[in-house]
């Protein structure tokens, strides 16, 4: 992994220089989160491998490009799971499943592919979007989102309505069948962590800053020359590509789509994931993930079945109403308090003295 | 940095315990129970749970000499939920046996993954959709209720001799169950002679019905509404508030105690509706009342009477706990005593004897209703006639009956 001991040669390709290496410090936990992500399916059961491990990593994944556009860029966007989805679809529709509908072609062929085609309808939601700001972005994105939902319900010619593709596999490649939970998760951990330092390393690029730039005054940047909105468009299409690649992992690991995946139910709860985890850094959206999987699963064994969404709903309102940006506003705020009193009696005791 | 490395061990030592799950006793059969307690079918999710607790209870929660342990899941009617659910109940849960879906394309999911699964048995729920055990079986599905063309035994020849409808329009949901329903009631009444000039698809969930509305055509003699829960609830009140006043013919699902049961205006558009089902709300037989009474005494704030729902999951649930006493408890070697035990069951319930054909699906009793106001003003279905054990095939040729392939929009036609 490129955090823990880069040759200097590349970190001076960084942006910054020498000086990256202050800026990208490879701390203690850090080294400790790498190690149990590596060993944990060695640990779990392959339930907790999968359905917990790989499901977490894959929607933050998505989620991921979602805090890539509101976090960065400043632009709510709902319609990054309808991007997953798009990605999903085309996986199954251009490729091998047990509906007639599909054309069969090769992975190889059928994965770029379907990339390639949800970026690009990505690009076209934030041709659309680009002029709006706020809660308008919210609401044409939602439309979009909704759109295709129906859309992919009621088209039977090309996406089988209601029922959707089912019958969908990674292929088998080198003797190892990628859906086994082991392989999965390692191959779900590598995209997420090379989502994750992609959208690291482009916050502080040239392109990054700029995005950021502009979501703090864009009227600043378009008299400084800056094209904001070909640098939105940009944004939403690098943040399509981030959500494509969630959507070909979810098509593996559902084995099936059909229009229930990207419904208003999973288009929420990628926002819930995402605001749930915090907007700042893109570690946000993977601890949402967790925290949002971990609920879904197992809320109802804790609560009547009557009320387990209850449940979850309260928790996402209390970490809202009371931290400023999610999980990780809570955890700056709970460090802010446990280190600030020691720091106020240590200037007491040298002032007795 | 002490402070976050401390926290970091302690959240990895948390993770790593919760991953190694619980312990399981030995002697107890872990019974896993499926139903969609959230979206357009929570009111007969409820309902579902409360037919397995109702035949658990009346065991005493044991079977074969092992106490059973019920665990619950939710789905909310899409298939990738219901998976998802199934594979918790599955793999994490490690049940022994799933009592699951309720819905019909939820059913189809879940029999793909019971394939995968072959040391879990997997008992329907509810859900009805045709080619669940028509086309393509698992060997380890169990369905000990009818499907939704079953379901519809009678109705044909009863709206089209008894009633005098001679063309119908259809008003379904766009999935597999009411695609069967459809099938089952368009298959007797085409042959009668009756014909179908328009058929309306609508998605699931959907709330809003004025276009569909508008564009009934009014030269038909009645129409057949195939929804359910909250869509037909939402239909029938659009519908009558719209000044509609054709004749409606009813799915199984669309005049049920869910529908019925529900407060609202409703009950003037549906007084009469003829409709066909696995149960009847008034019927008087011993049985069935004695099952009524113990519904409404375990369940005081449950439906007025027992719907199609509560009753499907009692009599699967009944299914295995007979099995299991059968084995006396024995679920080793792949469950394979168990699962023989299941496939020769006559089953005594509250509609009958219910036997399972060559591809596991149930051969039952049908009961051809229609709504009535009763005494207290309560509306519920009022028994024309009982249709004997109704098989998969309506009692047609399995050849021809499997010719006129799997069902969908366009399939049944006869305009």
């Amino acid at each position: 992994m490129s955090a823990i001991a880069p040759p200097s040669a590349a970190l001076d390709t960084l942006p910054g220089g020498t000086a990256a290496r202050r800026r990208y410090p490879v701390r203690p936990q850090h080294v400790l989160v790498a190690v149990l992500l590596v060993i944990y399916p060695l640990l779990a059961t392959d339930f907790w491998t999968l359905q917990i491990g790989a499901q977490s990593l894959l929607l933050g994944v998505i989620a991921l490009s979602l805090m890539f556009l509101a976090g960065y860029g400043g632009m709510v966007s709902l319609a990054q799971m309808t991007v997953a989805g798009l990605a999903a679809y085309m996986m199954a529709i251009f490729g091998v499943s047990a509906i007639p509908v599909s054309l069969g072609w090769p992975w190889w062929v059928v994965v770029p592919l379907s990339l390639a085609i949800a970026t690009l309808f990505a690009t076209f939601v934030g041709a659309l979007s680009v002029r709006t700001e706020g809660i308008y972005t919210i609401m044409i994105t939602l439309a979009i989102g909704m759109a295709v939902f129906y859309l992919a319900q009621q088209n039977y010619t090309v996406f089988n309505g209601f029922d959707g593709f089912k019958g969908l596999e990674p292929p088998v490649l080198f003797d190892v069948n990628w859906r086994n939970p082991l392989p999965f998760y390692y191959l779900c951990l590598t995209v997420a962590v090379l989502c994750y330092f992609a959208v690291l390393y482009l916050s502080r690029s040239t392109f990054g800053l700029s995005i950021q730039a502009i979501r703090d005054n864009p009227r600043r940047m378009r008299a400084l020359g800056f094209n904001v909105n070909l640098h939105r468009i940009a944004a939403y299409a690098f943040a399509g590509f981030v959500a494509a690649l969630g959507g070909v992992l979810s098509a593996w690991y559902n084995g099936r789509v059909s229009p229930g995946s990207i419904g208003i139910h999973s288009i929420i709860g990628i926002l819930i994931i995402g605001v749930m985890g915090g907007l700042r850094h893109p570690i946000g959206p993977f601890v949402g993930a967790i925290v949002y999987v971990l609920m879904q699963t197992f809320a109802i064994d804790f609560i009547d079945r009557e009320r387990f969404n209850t449940l979850i709903g309260t928790v996402f309102l209390l970490i809202v109403l009371f931290s400023s940006d999610g999980l990780l506003g809570l955890w700056d705020g709970i460090r802010r308090r446990l280190t600030a009193p020691r720091g106020q009696r240590r200037a007491v005791a040298s002032k007795e003295e | 940095m002490k402070q976050t490395f401390r926290t970091s061990m302690l959240a990895a030592a948390i993770a790593i315990t919760a991953a190694w799950g619980t312990g399981v006793c030995a002697q107890d059969i872990k019974v896993g129970g499926l139903a969609t307690l959230e979206g357009p079918f929570a009111v007969p999710g409820q309902d579902s749970m409360r037919g397995i607790e109702l035949a658990l209870s009346e065991a005493n929660y044991t079977a074969g000499g092992k106490k059973i342990t019920l665990i619950k899941a939710s789905s909310n009617a899409n298939p990738d939920v219901a998976v998802n659910a199934a594979r918790k109940l599955v793999e994490q849960d490690k049940i022994d046996i799933l009592i699951g879906p309720l819905s019909g394309s939820e059913g189809l999911a879940v029999k793909d993954y019971a394939k995968t699964q072959p040391n879990t048995t997997f008992v329907n729920g509810s859900s009805a959709a045709q080619d669940t055990t028509l086309r393509d079986p698992a060997p380890n599905f169990y369905r000990f209720s009818t499907d939704g063309a079953q379901w519809m035994a009678g109705l044909g020849e009863y709206v089209y001799k008894n009633k005098g409808f001679k063309k119908v329009a259809v008003v379904a949901e766009d999935y597999s169950f009411p695609y069967t329903q459809v099938l089952g009631f368009m298959l007797p009444f085409c042959q009668a002679g009756g014909k179908v000039p328009e058929k309306f698809g609508v998605p699931l969930g959907n709330k809003d019905y004025s276009s569909v509305i508008a564009k009934l055509p009014q030269d038909v003699d009645a129409i057949y509404v195939a929804l359910g829960g909250a869509d037909a609830i939402n239909f029938l009140t659009q519908y009558q508030q719209a000044g509609g006043n054709k004749p409606l013919i009813g799915g199984s699902i669309t005049v049920d105690q869910t529908v019925l049961g529900s407060k609202g205006r409703i009950r003037d558009a549906v007084i009469g509706v003829p409709a066909a089902g696995p149960i009847a709300d008034s019927w008087d037989n011993p049985k069935w009342k004695a099952f009524v009474a113990a519904y409404k005494a375990k369940f005081p704030d449950g439906l007025p009477s027992p719907s199609l729902f509560a009753h499907a999951y009692y009599v699967e649930t009944k299914a295995v706990l007979a099995a299991l006493n059968q084995v006396n408890g024995d679920l080793s070697g792949g469950q394979a005593k168990f699962r023989q035990a299941l496939s020769k069951l006559k089953l005594d319930t509250p509609t009958g004897m219910v036997t399972l054909d060559e591809n596991r699906n149930a051969i039952a009793d049908i009961f051809l209703t229609e709504v009535a106001v009763g005494q207290g003003g309560g509306l519920y279905n009022k028994v024309i006639r009982v249709i004997p054990q109704v098989n998969q095939t309506l009692g047609t040729d399995k050849a021809k009956f499997m010719a006129l392939g799997p069902v969908s929009r366009t399939n049944p036609e006869c305009k």
